[in-house]
């Protein structure tokens, strides 16, 4: 192996019944270098990183790692840690109902003595570890107490604190924001001057340009090529990913998109609250308006679309709709009612793993509709097929089962999910997670069509960017309360202020 | 050899089967005991009712089929075992003889009320257990296991309170007529006929299946996605109680009696053994009805076949132990995996060689 390489991956091939995943791609990965590994979704990132920890058994190449005789083969991911390969995947993949402490030491516990699981130094350690990693939890507390973004810091603080040579990172800041990408980045460069080598694979152009050295790019399973960071601008990046040129940055709202104060209001919110989520909030959305809510993690946001939609009951105020008092105490009320939420989490509360595409679309028509009135397999059909070709959903077919597709593709599929529903008034919790930049703007286009047809839109997103091209008006919120509203020209300055609990709350 | 490949993997195929192996292993000892090796095939009328080993299976394995049905539902939806169905069987014979035997109990010739009533009634017991269960489980998040254990202990003694821990006996040719033949036909056989018709006609006819599934798949996404979780369980758990009860009164006509001690004794099990057999996972999610039901019936099969070869019944079990780890082994991941891999070792070499040859 050559000097300063720990990594080689040659000619791997993978196969998946009726997709070629991954066709002859070569990977190299050099010592101390962080790597972006990038792609379209469905491109073949996660396959090409699962081929490498033992979770996909590819059929043709190479594999070789530093330090260890012949080529590896890794049938585990314990397989994979034995050779120095760490990973974090893209579908957080902890325990739900263990410990915050036991999930990061699962395979590793400290033993006592007498070979019992040492729980009290597990604990120290797990509370010197996201101490150090400045994660703010209670190591013995259940990890589903926690939001998702909590949970993939846990995740990668699993993932950091193995001794490893490489380490893989599969889209870990989908969920974070900006300080937890700062602090992961921080944990990143310190690793890579200790020599581990890392892998990096987002959506996040941005990041990749912050702490990237290199660029490898896979286009529908096959390599496009590995370039140093600074032959490779944004412009040429994105070509490369879609195989066209594509300016995901340019303006997208069209003019005379704002005021909207005069048209009927939709959803009328007072003193709306959910106990130990969201403080009473008060909310009006008009007709054709796209609301934004902002804040840091953790600050409420999903909790108060979630209170409205009546994921989480309000126990408190009073929700109009319409003009209409109505009481929702369960989601197919709010469905009724012309609403629809898509989660933020998505293999949580979005996916119905095992149901193909197909039935994952019409589920929630279907439900609207109710149990005993079927709709025709020719309906299903045909919706399933309008939405694979409008938002373009890489799949073999649309009987296939929806845990088979890429991440960015199953998060179109929920989205197919809603959009068949025609609702009156659509919560987007996150609705780009884990989404190409070509598909993200699309998307983005599509939220501001929706909104044209007079339909109301409420929008949550991490990236600020995202919301200052799509929304109206943006509501703050800070510690489980809703602080203040922004409209009128939205900057990202204005909105940063806000966050942070500037003046600017008007 | 490509068609081969599709055929193994079809759903239905390893439920198929093990039928099938069951039926060749008639087949050759029947052959090799010197009757003609069709024989477990043959239909004949004796004594003029309908008889033949065929339809020997297909009329005792009633009970497990209908059972397998509600145990298929409860399994997918709620990734847990309904293990009181035997049990509830008892206490719905029970409620059913005593309202048939009326004053006259325990030893009653003359049904003390419309027949129609008792299995009304004996339905009626079967939707409060099951709604006792679907409670626990869908509303108070009861473990299924541990939920359902209250039924399989107190069932059986409440049928025992009910008949005043007697063997009420209903010895009268209309009840009789349920577990005995209809003409020359047996009804069981129609009675669960009709049970596996109407269940498949609401699963294709509305979106029930789906929402079975979607349930037992993610039960919170379900949720957001609109559809009642919870109510979707306790409907499961419901249904496996009704089904339950209509076993149960088969299984008393039979023997016209309510023997609260015997009736449905460890038939969960056997209904638990369908569902798998059947190729469903017990872990929930997607299910498949067809193969429960053929499942059921392989059951009743490998039981009669050993009955057939003369094995004795206290040994039987046994052998039937036997014979299921090998159809479940054959279906567990692993196995499959293996096999796979070896036909795709085979195909890939060959066409290595080809490719050489050309
Ligand atoms: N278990 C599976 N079974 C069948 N097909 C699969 C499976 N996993 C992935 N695929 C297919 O392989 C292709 C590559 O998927 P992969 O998950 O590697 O994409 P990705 O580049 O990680 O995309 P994303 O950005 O959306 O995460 C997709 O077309 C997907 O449908
Ligand atoms: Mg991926």
């Amino acid at each position: 192996m050559e000097d300063g390489v720990v990594l080689t991956m040659r000619g791997i091939s993978m196969t998946f019944p009726g997709v070629k995943a991954l066709d002859n791609v070569d990977f190299t990965l050099r010592k101390g270098e962080i790597h972006a590994l990038m792609g379209e979704n469905g491109a073949g990132k996660s396959t090409l990183i699962k081929c490498l920890t033992g979770i996909n058994d590819f059929e043709a190449g190479e594999i070789h790692v530093d330090g260890v005789e012949g080529p590896v083969k890794n049938h585990s991911t314990s397989d994979a840690q034995k050779v120095g390969v760490s990973t974090v995947y893209q579908e957080v993949n902890l325990c739900p109902n263990l410990s915050v402490a036991e999930n990061l030491y699962i395979g590793r516990e400290p033993l006592t003595p007498m070979h019992t699981i040492d729980r009290r130094a597990m604990n120290r350690k797990a509370k010197e570890l996201t101490e150090r990693l400045k994660i703010n939890v209670d190591v013995t507390q259940n990890l589903e107490n926690y939001s998702l973004a909590i949970q993939q810091m846990i995740a990668i603080a699993r993932a950091v604190d193995m001794e490893c040579k490489v380490l893989i990172l599969d889209e870990p800041t989908s969920s974070l924001d900006d300080s937890e990408v700062e602090k992961l980045f921080g944990m990143m460069r310190d690793l890579k001057a200790q020599g581990v080598g890392i892998i990096f694979v987002t959506h996040f152009l941005e990041q990749v340009y912050a702490v990237c050295d290199r660029i490898t790019v896979l286009r529908n399973g096959q390599l496009v090529g590995e370039y140093p960071i600074a032959e490779l601008p944004r412009v040429k990046l994105v070509a490369a990913m879609m195989g066209k040129d594509f300016d995901d940055l340019a303006e997208i709202k069209p003019e005379g998109f704002e005021a909207h104060a005069d048209a009927p209001v939709v959803i009328d919110a007072k003193g709306l609250s959910h106990k130990g989520t969201i403080k009473p909030f008060d909310l009006v959305l008009h007709k054709g308006e796209v609301i934004g809510l902002t804040g840091l993690l953790g600050s409420g946001r999903s909790e108060l679309a979630r209170t409205i939609y009546g994921a989480d009951k309000a126990q408190t105020g009073t929700l109009k709709v319409k003009g209409e008092e109505v009481k929702i105490s369960h989601p197919i009320g709010a469905i009724h009612l012309g609403m629809g939420l898509l989660p933020d989490d998505r293999k949580a509360e979005g996916i119905i793993g095992d149901l193909s595409v197909r039935e994952n679309i019409i589920l929630a028509l279907q439900a609207r509709q109710g149990m005993f009135k079927q709709m025709s397999r020719a309906k299903q059909e045909e919706l399933a097929d309008k939405y694979i070709d409008i938002l373009q959903i890489k799949t073999a077919s649309k009987e296939t089962p929806v845990s088979q597709l890429s991440g960015g593709n199953q998060q179109k599929v929920i989205l197919a999910r809603w959009l068949a529903t025609d609702p009156d008034f659509l919560i987007l919790d996150e609705p780009t997670r884990g989404i190409d930049v070509g598909t993200k703007t699309e998307i983005q286009k599509l939220i501001i069509q929706l909104a044209g047809e007079g339909k109301s839109i409420m929008f949550i997103s991490s990236e600020i960017e995202e919301m200052l091209r799509t929304c109206n008006r943006m509501a703050v919120l800070r510690d489980g309360a809703k602080v203040g509203e922004l409209d009128g020209d939205l900057t990202q300055e204005r909105v940063m202020a806000a966050i942070a609990g500037g003046a600017d709350n008007g | 050899m490509d068609k081969l490949k599709k055929l193994t993997k079809m759903k239905l195929f390893l439920p198929v089967f093990c039928m099938f192996l069951v039926l060749c292993v008639n087949m050759i000892y029947d052959a090799s005991t010197g009757k003609p090796f069709y024989s477990f095939f043959q239909v004949g009328i004796t004594n003029g009712l309908l008889s033949g080993r065929l339809v020997n299976i297909l009329n005792r394995g009633s009970e497990v089929a209908i059972l397998a049905i509600g145990m298929t539902l409860v399994v997918s939806a709620s990734a847990g075992t309904d293990i009181s169905v035997g049990s509830v069987m008892a206490l719905c014979a029970a409620v059913c003889c005593r309202l048939l035997a009326g004053a006259a109990a325990p030893k009653a010739t003359e049904l003390a009320v419309p027949l129609i009533v008792g299995v009304l009634a004996a339905i009626g017991m079967g939707c409060i257990c099951g709604a006792f269960n679907g409670g626990l489980v869908a509303y108070l998040g009861i473990q299924p296991m541990v939920a359902t254990l209250i039924l399989w202990t107190a069932a059986r003694a409440i049928g025992l309170l009910v008949c005043d821990n007697l063997i009420v006996y209903v010895r009268n040719d209309t009840f009789g007529m349920i577990g005995g033949f209809v003409g020359f036909f047996p009804t069981p056989i129609i009675i669960a006929a009709v049970c596996i018709l109407v269940v498949s006609i609401v699963l294709k006819k509305s979106a029930m299946g789906m929402y079975v599934q979607s349930v037992g798949i993610n039960k919170s996404a379900s949720r957001i996605a609109g559809l009642n979780s919870k109510r979707m369980i306790f409907i499961c758990y419901l249904l496996c109680g009704v089904c339950a009860a209509i076993a149960g009164v088969v299984a008393a006509s039979r023997i016209t009696s309510a023997d609260s001690n015997n009736i449905g004794l460890n038939l969960e099990l056997d209904a638990i053994l369908a569902v798998a057999i059947g190729g469903n996972s017990l872990g929930g999610g997607k299910f498949n009805l067809a193969g429960s039901i053929i499942g059921a019936y392989t059951i009743q099969a490998i039981t009669t076949t050993m009955y057939n070869m003369g094995v004795s019944s206290a040994v039987a079990p046994v052998f039937k132990a036997v014979v299921v780890i090998i159809i479940v082994a054959i279906q567990a991941p692993p196995v499959k995996a293996f096999f796979r891999k070896r036909s795709a070792k085979r195909a890939s070499l060959k066409s290595g060689k080809e490719a050489a040859a050309a």
